[in-house]
């Protein structure tokens, strides 16, 4: 058949995973693949030390106003909880983006997805960070 | 009909525990929010985390995070490590087995520190 005598040169390259290949001009989806899992792994650290004090060697009946204070009293707890919110926040709003990307095709739908993603994205890490940074306690901290 | 393995099922749990556990996450923010307004908002509202119907659904969050954090580590590990495609069904294993082995002592711990009555 005639597919079969085409000559080599005008067959379609073949790229292999380790051979030079056309890159996207736009990085972005390469970075965020990226950001997964390295924020991923560091997650593991942050997020599941979180679970192990509030859960494990504390419970969720000694957690307080009292509990918060003493605990954030430590500017390094602030610190590490700070760094939990932004890690798990984009973490999570990436996936949401991508869930969107994959599941939302209408165009219009896809913009209203994705704005209301961002807004409640960027409205989250603002609020979360503000309490973190600027909390005074009302009580003595024990 | 497509009939997908182990595989895809890890594939859609990630998922869905990907979007309860950022659902969650959001509450979560807000209720710390709260924080900052004062004892009396704060604990009126924590107060209702510890009331038995919630601690359950708190060990099944817990759940939810640790298998997304043992697929998550699968995936990286396929990602990363050439050969890992060979040991596929191995690695599904040692997903499960890790879940496992993480979940079920914290679901122990956190259920017996709840009261019951």
């Amino acid at each position: 058949m005639a597919v079969e005598t085409q000559a080599k040169s005008e067959q379609k390259r073949r790229y292999t995973s380790k051979g030079a290949r056309p890159k996207p001009a736009n990085q972005f989806e390469l970075y965020s693949w990226y950001f997964f899992r390295v924020s991923g792994i560091l997650l593991i650290i942050f997020a599941l030390g979180h679970l192990v004090i509030m859960h494990l060697l504390n419970n969720v009946d000694v957690i307080d106003y009292q509990f918060v204070a003493n605990r954030w009293a430590n500017p390094l707890w602030r610190t590490y909880d700070l760094i939990l919110l932004f890690l798990a926040l984009l973490h999570g709003l990436n996936g949401a983006r991508v869930l969107i990307y994959d599941y939302v095709s209408a165009r219009g739908w896809r913009m209203f997805a994705l704005s209301t993603l961002y807004a409640v994205g960027i409205f989250f890490i603002l609020i979360g960070s503000q309490v973190i940074i600027t909390f005074n306690p009302v009580v003595q901290v024990k | 009909m497509y009939r997908g393995q182990f595989g895809m099922w890890l594939w859609i749990l990630h998922r869905l525990t990907g979007v309860g556990i950022l659902g969650f996450l959001f509450l979560h923010i807000a209720d710390t929010y709260l924080v900052g307004l004062g004892p009396i908002f704060y604990e009126d509202l924590v107060f209702l985390y510890k009331i038995p119907p919630f601690r359950i659904i708190e060990v099944l969050l817990v759940g939810a995070v640790l298998f997304h954090a043992s697929n998550g580590l699968r995936i990286i590990l396929l990602d990363f490590w050439e050969s890992a495609i060979k040991y596929h069904k191995q690695l599904f294993y040692f997903t499960l087995v890790l879940f496992l082995a993480l979940w079920l002592p914290a679901a122990i711990i956190m259920l017996s520190s709840v009261k019951w009555t």
